[in-house]
């Protein structure tokens, strides 16, 4: 193909839009709805998801160490830590620092633990930490071998549970985001597609004047490029600008401590990015895969 | 230029629109294809243009044999005729100069060669100074004019017409016959397959009259030969 008449595929793609005002307006109007509905099922799903991460990351393994052991007993002991694969960090925490650390995370109610100060009963511990939160169990299994650990803490129970919730959570998040994301494409390939039927009378006309398949394509196919992309602007503007809003009034208010939104910048640039190739996509792809019918002979 | 030899077409309804045609068209020729309705003109033109394949037998135009091309040749063959109808067929969300521009940019003119040449057409059919108008802002025969224009502006060797001015009055088909006699007499062939009892027997030339799929009279300078 010349470039003159990419050129020329360019300009007409842009005046078919004008030319067809109303049906352009029903194509842009249904990526952005469906854009729109995507756009913000994908902004409360990645949230999550990173509030999950927050929970799941923050998962420690505690080994608490016999009473019996020593000083060489502690270094085999962290030698044999470090050695499990999947392990990622080993710190030691002596019993006093368990001890203030208790009476701190109970706040005014920690007083009562003050006494035991002089003969503390709790016992040596190691914090370990593993590469992907995924391993926990795995490693904490491996620790509990180890001799002279007297016992292990993870969250027992709470862990596997918490595990299995963000693994639920998470397919249910795919599933349905698939699901919109195969309505948004149907609906608007169908908004096109009636569009197109409308021009069926210009195609065959183009036909006849001895235009080929590709160069009948290629402006309908830079028309659905541009359908998408305009459709994609509504959506990515007011997420942008919510979501900044959102984030400014709603970050003060959170206390809990994993209970976090992803920071503005990078985040609104990757949805912005996602739903711009989304519109994108489906325009070209529907606009395809409609004219696609009128082209057979 | 044009040969039709032994040509049947029979629909898959069971109606025989051509049978056994056989004939040759000159370089340079007016030709007017007549017959009642259903008589199988329309399909004795749409063969020429490759809209319709015969399902026996070879048509040769401008040496190339239409049943054996591929559907995604047609276009390319096409570019070579020029094609004027009943319903004129002009993209209505384009220009007049667009829809006659679009014949050029089909075949890829260099940008720089289209306006002069549209415009150049344009005059000849009388519609330079309504180049930027859209086809519903004209009359019929103002409409047909820009078709006819759109049909030559590649310099084609053969113009096919189907029923040219049966959507018009009288008046303004003698408009439409003195173009398309300007253009044969520039050496390019026409077909005009029509039902003008009038223009056929005042301007004459070649009359290929067909019923029941067969030519039944093939006559230079004939006449229309039937009631309308």
């Amino acid at each position: 193909m010349k470039i003159s008449t990419l050129g020329r595929h360019f300009r007409e793609s842009f005046k078919n839009i004008a030319r067809n005002g109303w049906m352009t307006f029903a194509s842009i109007s249904a990526v952005t709805v469906t854009l729109l509905l995507v756009g913000v099922f994908l902004v409360i799903m990645m949230n999550l998801n990173h509030i999950a991460d927050n929970v799941q990351n923050d998962v420690e393994i505690k080994a608490f160490l016999d009473n019996a052991a020593d000083d060489a007993d502690r270094v085999s002991i962290e030698k044999d830590l470090k050695k499990i694969s999947g392990v990622d960090t080993v710190v030691f925490s002596p019993r006093d620092k368990e001890l203030d650390n208790l009476i701190d995370d109970l706040g005014d109610s920690g007083d009562v633990f003050k006494p035991f100060e002089q003969d503390n009963p709790l016992r040596d511990a190691y914090v370990i930490k593993t590469k992907s939160p995924e391993d926990v169990i795995k490693v904490a299994k491996k620790i509990e071998k180890i001799e002279l650990v007297q016992s292990v803490n993870y969250g027992q129970g709470f862990v596997e549970n918490l595990f299995s919730f963000v693994d639920i959570a998470r397919n249910i998040g795919l599933v349905l985001i698939a699901g919109l994301l195969f309505t948004a494409m149907f609906l608007i390939s169908n908004t096109i597609k009636i569009t197109i039927v409308a021009r069926s009378k210009e195609i065959e006309i183009m036909r006849l004047v001895g235009a080929t398949n590709s160069f009948i394509r290629w402006p309908f196919f830079l028309e659905g490029l541009w359908l998408g992309v305009f459709g994609s602007i509504v959506p990515i503007a007011l997420i942008s600008i919510f979501y900044s809003q959102l984030y400014t009034w709603a970050m003060p208010q959170f206390t809990i401590k994993y209970l976090e939104m992803l920071p503005t910048g990078t985040f609104i640039l990757q949805v912005s990015t996602v739903l711009l190739l989304l519109g994108a996509i489906i325009g070209m792809w529907g606009s395809l895969m409609s004219v696609r019918k009128f082209l057979k002979i | 230029m044009i040969e039709m030899k032994d040509v049947s077409k029979t629909y898959p309804n069971g109606v025989v629109a051509a049978n056994g045609i056989n004939v040759k068209i000159a370089k340079g020729e007016f030709v007017y294809v007549v017959g009642p309705s259903g008589a199988g003109k329309s399909t004795f033109i749409k063969m020429m243009y490759r809209e319709e394949k015969p399902s026996k037998g070879n048509i040769i135009v401008n040496g190339i044999n239409l049943p054996s091309i591929r559907n995604s040749k047609v276009p390319l063959f096409r570019r070579n005729i020029g094609m004027v109808f009943q319903d004129f067929k002009l993209l209505e969300k384009y220009t007049v100069y667009e829809n006659v521009a679009f014949a050029m940019e089909v075949i890829e003119t260099d940008p720089a060669d289209i306006k002069p040449r549209v415009m150049e057409v344009l005059d000849l059919v009388g519609l330079k100074h309504k180049a930027r108008m859209k086809p519903t802002e004209l009359s019929g025969g103002e409409q047909q004019r820009v078709a006819i224009a759109r049909s030559i502006v590649n310099d084609p060797k053969v113009v096919i017409a189907d029923e040219p001015t049966g959507n018009l009055d009288p008046e303004t088909s003698w408009d439409i016959m003195n173009i398309f006699e300007e253009i044969n007499r520039r050496g390019t062939t026409l077909v005009m397959a029509t039902h003008n009892k009038d223009i056929v027997n005042n301007i004459k030339h070649r009359v290929i009259a067909i019923e029941g799929g067969r030519i039944v009279r093939d006559e230079q300078r004939g006449e229309y030969g039937y009631e309308n």
